[in-house]
């Protein structure tokens, strides 16, 4: 919770900063942003090409576990697809992005204002990323708050799919209370792939 | 002039996921030194960075700002819509493949 209210700091930061005027215009129409994210991407590939773990998570890969992350990747896909139909402002393709951010609220924010710029010019590729931002946070929020009631009425595992990426960090602690401890694993494991997934997903639906 | 406008958002998806694949072949290569398990430091500071490069194009953007409560809405219905699905497969997939091994 912290970590999110340290993002949404510095949102909110550069935010005032860009509305104030203050800053040169040189600034504000940044082309450092699409090197910044390049650098992003490298570290992200950097940290899960070293990741030791990983091999070994792997390698325990069982097909049934599979079932997790992939209910997780298609219920939020579905709901994100039949959402675009009260959204008339944006395509299917625009709120599939979104939906595919799966609570990992930075980088699919990113991902969707740079690769959304060419085709839906710098305003809209910014809104979109904006909603990105904010409907992801929203997601993670939803499934710290939400957990024991998602374990009430929608089973044990229904807290991981809610969780998306974060189930690996920022949601363990609170899937592990109330789903239980034995499902820690299944847990990382989910977090593990969809986080994964992110980056390809987010690019796929923007290219449309 | 469309078809222009895609090859060029593809081409950025293709820069994106290679340079991506290219970190992960030279984490892969280096993955003995020391330095790169704590990678998620310089992540977390890079990621800082663009949201505060995204937050300064928002404020910049006088229709943006204008707009930003539309825009929250919009969110949150994306956010439900996420939250809701997910949720329902998840219990769908509890129920028909979890459930015995939980009763045990």
């Amino acid at each position: 919770m912290k970590g999110s209210l340290i993002v949404v700091g510095f949102f909110a930061l550069g935010c005032l900063l860009g509305w104030s005027g203050w800053l040169p215009d040189a600034v504000t129409e940044n082309d450092i942003t699409v090197y910044v994210l390049y650098l992003l991407m490298f570290q992200v590939g950097l940290s899960i090409g070293s990741d030791k773990k990983l091999k070994e998570i792997l390698g325990s890969i069982r097909p049934k576990l599979l079932l997790v992350p992939f209910a997780t990747i298609a219920g939020t896909l579905v709901f994100s697809a039949l959402a675009s139909l009260l959204l008339t402002r944006w395509s299917v393709f625009d709120c599939l992005a979104v939906g595919s951010g799966f609570a990992y609220y930075s980088l699919s924010s990113i991902l969707i204002t740079q690769l959304k710029e060419p085709s839906l010019g710098i305003r809209f590729a910014t809104e979109l990323g904006t909603i990105a931002l904010m409907a992801n946070i929203m997601r993670e929020i939803m499934a710290l708050l939400g957990a024991p009631l998602f374990v009430k009425y929608f089973g044990r595992l229904s807290p991981i799919c809610v969780g998306g990426a974060t189930t690996m960090d920022t949601t363990l602690p609170i899937i592990t209370r109330y789903s239980g401890k034995d499902l820690v694993f299944i847990s990382i494991f989910h977090g593990i792939i969809v986080d994964f997934t992110v980056p390809f997903l987010v690019s796929f639906f923007c290219s449309f | 002039m469309i078809l222009f406008c895609f090859m060029e958002t593809d081409m950025s998806m293709f820069i994106v996921i290679g340079i991506m694949f290219a970190g992960i072949a030279a984490g892969y290569l280096l993955r003995e030194v020391e330095l790169l398990q704590k990678i998620g430091k310089p992540i977390s500071y890079t990621i800082l960075l663009l949201l505060f490069l995204l937050g300064i194009s928002v404020g910049a953007n006088k229709e943006i700002v204008d707009n930003l409560a539309t825009l929250g809405g919009q969110a949150f219905l994306l956010a439900l819509a996420g939250t809701v699905g997910s949720m329902l497969a998840g219990w769908g997939v509890y129920h028909l493949f979890f459930k015995e091994r939980s009763r045990r």
